[in-house]
């Protein structure tokens, strides 16, 4: 759409507060807390604790910006941690007003309030509340400046970001069958993504009885000695006809693991393979930031640091909305990993 | 906030007598309680209500430890004892203790984060609701829960997203039905919930279902600081099923509470949801980071203090049909009071749970060799 939408979402703030649960209220009263240094350069200065400072800043939104409005759960009253103190009195109760508590609806109404051009300050009274509101979030606020295509997420990482529940991905029909009924019988909750570009195109001898595959176990479908691909669903695919270009063009023998299970993950599987082969590349479909090869990198330098050759590369999603136009351009293709598998080889 | 909780009250026929009779040497005596406010209903809950000696003794005890308890965490919670989260019940006790006593244990019930009366009445003792807002492991969530997360059998929390647990609860009464076990749900959410989208959806299909589930809005009159005037649209929340039938009980008065509940269980039984609307009253602030002062006034709680306290207006009940004598409840008063100084110095003295605690509880039942990175990112530890 036009970039006034642009322009009005970028006025949409979601206020998320107390990012720290009641758990952590002792631990963090026991931080050091050390003063930034503010450059001359600012003039005066007050002295104010963060609750103050976001009082404060809300306040001069309030006052710079005549469309600016600020809602949420008892705001009007200071709000339940205060920041919003006094702001009602200053700028008046249309401008400054409670909602009904209503999560989804207090986000999808600044949503609407921005897109019409006016600035939208929505507060989530606490980040565990910021989950009814997420679909908005994520399916409306991100993407609605370009009417975006909302069925092509690979959305594994916002999921495996959540300690006790379980992520699966298979690659294909027979592994479909085993991992869907492990999660099936499994106490915990589990969630079990079918990649919808396989539904009819993947066709293989499937066993007919019952049958589990284990969760947690990733799956080493080729051996190699030069390089780990590592990827999952779909995206396997892609990385077995990787290793076969590069074993026939450069003669480099690849080693492809299936991950199967995004939480909990193999790491055993993946640190044994790449203290082997010193070299690793891991691709998925999302986006590359926070993304799930990010922390499989992460835990490689931990553990296989002085065994690596070259440093872990990620060959993922752009870190754009999908756009179904540039699908094919998008998604991590052959020929991006096959480069990366030269660069990884050539490496220094 | 008082004109709503009056006004709810005032739509009902005020009860002329409060003693109709007493038999045998006051063994039982029947209580005329309001009538209740209809919704898509022909027929709602007796407004004559017989109840024994025995059971008498029992509801009035059992509210007075949920108040007591209560007292005692908001004690706690300022001399810092008590961390985090901490919602009381004080005001709303006939709400619980009513429906407990005509439902059976083999029955379920799910509530908000105002938890700690219906995990009491569910079976925790007093110890084990102190120690667990405390955060010992002698706690009934082994001091990892707090004051949201408790659970008990047939007890499924305290729950903290605001609405959440409605569905839940049409999950659970889906399994009732599917069992057909002959039990029920009691599905709790408050006068703020009832403005959640997800609300709505658990009635959608809890209809179309004919799901065994009765579904209790507890409208203590403010949804934290907002009044539910300013919240809703609709305050008769007992209508807000639209097609579910529903009605509006007295939640200041056990009685009534307790025969709506009986009511409601046959009902849904036999026809599926119900709501009841359980009109009540919090003394306490929303939580304990709210006096509770600033949005109404100290008069308005003072009145319903005096005038419709669910205790003391039920041992007034007591008194006038010589059910129950002032010393018996004298006595009770104390053993009560005995009973939660005890519990509480119990909790005091009990310990945290250990370090390795924080590492379980991840997964049920996780393989023998599942880790967790801690706090140094190159040590794993065993979670259980």
């Amino acid at each position: 759409m036009s970039w006034k939408f642009l322009r009005c979402l970028q006025n949409a703030k979601f206020l998320k507060k107390n990012l720290q649960t009641s758990l952590f209220v002792h631990r963090c009263a026991s931080v050091q807390y050390v003063p930034d240094t503010i450059s001359a350069a600012h003039g005066e200065t007050t002295r104010m604790n963060l609750v103050q400072a976001v009082n404060n800043a809300l306040d001069i939104a309030l006052s710079t910006d005549p469309s600016a409005v600020l809602f949420g759960e008892d705001v009007a009253f200071g709000g339940v941690f205060r920041c919003s103190v006094e702001l009602k009195d200053r700028y008046g109760r249309d401008r400054v007003f409670n909602t009904p508590l209503s999560e989804q609806g207090i986000v999808a109404f600044g949503i609407g309030v921005a897109t019409m051009g006016s600035t939208a300050i929505a507060e989530i009274q606490f980040a565990d509340y910021i989950f009814p509101a997420f679909d908005q979030i994520t399916n409306e606020a991100a993407k609605f400046d370009i009417g975006q295509e909302i069925y092509l997420i690979s959305p594994e990482a916002f999921f495996a970001h959540i300690p006790g529940i379980k992520v699966v991905i298979p690659r294909g029909p027979h592994q479909a069958k085993g991992l869907l009924l492990s999660c099936i019988r499994d106490q915990n909750p589990c969630i079990f993504f079918e990649p919808k570009i396989l539904y009819r195109s993947a066709i293989e001898e499937v066993p007919s009885g019952d049958y589990t595959i284990p969760l947690g176990q990733a799956e080493v479908l080729l051996e190699g000695d030069d390089v780990t691909l590592i990827g999952y669903g779909t995206q396997v695919h892609v990385l077995r006809e990787v290793a076969n270009m590069a074993e026939e063009k450069f003669n480099v023998s690849c080693e492809v693991i299936d991950l199967r299970t995004i939480l909990p993950w193999d790491e055993e599987t993946v640190i044994n393979s790449v203290k082997k082969t010193g070299r690793c590349i891991i691709s998925h479909e999302a986006p590359i930031t926070m993304g799930v090869a990010a922390e499989i990198a992460a835990t490689i330098q931990d553990e296989c640091f002085l065994n690596l050759e070259a440093p872990v590369m990620r060959i993922c999603g752009y870190d754009t909305p999908f756009p179904h136009a540039f699908e094919a351009f998008y998604l991590p293709d052959k020929w991006r990993c096959l480069e990366a598998v030269k660069k990884i080889v050539n490496y220094g | 906030m008082l004109s709503t909780v009056g006004r709810a009250l005032r739509n009902s026929s005020t009860p002329k007598t409060l003693f109709v009779g007493t038999r045998c040497a006051s063994t039982e005596a029947t209580f005329e309680v309001a009538q209740c406010k209809l919704h898509k209903l022909e027929q709602g809950p007796a407004t004559t209500v017989t109840c024994t000696r025995e059971d008498a003794l029992k509801y009035y005890r059992q509210m007075q430890t949920i108040r007591r308890m209560e007292t005692t965490a908001g004690n706690l919670y300022k001399s810092k004892q008590i961390r985090g989260f901490c919602h009381l019940y004080s005001g709303q006790e006939a709400c619980c203790v009513g429906m407990e006593n005509s439902i059976t244990p083999e029955d379920s019930v799910i509530t908000a984060y105002r938890a700690h009366g219906w995990a009491y009445i569910r079976g925790i003792s007093v110890h084990g609701v102190l120690a667990e807002l405390i955060g010992k492991k002698t706690g009934c969530a082994q001091g990892k829960g707090g004051s949201m997360h408790m659970y008990a059998k047939n007890f499924y929390g305290g729950n903290g997203i605001v609405g959440a647990q409605v569905p839940l609860g049409a999950g659970i009464a889906f399994t009732q039905k599917y069992l057909n076990n002959g039990n029920i749900c009691i599905t709790l959410y408050g006068d703020g919930a009832a403005n959640q989208g997800q609300v709505y959806e658990a009635f959608n299909i809890a209809m179309l279902w004919k799901l065994p589930c009765i579904f209790v809005c507890e409208n203590n009159g403010y949804g934290m600081g907002t009044s539910v005037e300013r919240a809703s649209y609709s305050t008769d929340y007992y209508t807000r099923g639209d097609y579910m039938p529903g009605l509006r009980v007295d939640g200041m008065d056990v009685l009534a509470v307790k025969e709506a509940t009986r009511f409601a269980k046959d009902y849904v039984l036999k026809n599926g949801p119900l709501l009841i609307e359980c009109a009540t009253y919090r003394y306490s602030g929303h939580s304990m980071s709210d006096p509770g002062t600033s949005y109404r006034t100290r008069e308005e709680i003072q009145e319903v203090r005096q005038t419709r306290d669910p205790i003391t207006s039920f041992k007034q009940k007591l008194l006038e049909t010589n059910l129950v004598t002032e010393d018996e409840m004298k006595k009770i008063d104390q053993d009560v009071r005995k009973e939660v100084t005890e519990s509480e110095k119990l909790a005091i003295a009990d310990t945290g749970p250990p370090l390795e605690d924080m590492y379980d509880h991840i997964y049920v039942q996780p393989e023998a060799d599942f880790k967790v990175r801690t706090c140094d990112p190159v040590t794993m530890v065993a979670s259980r």
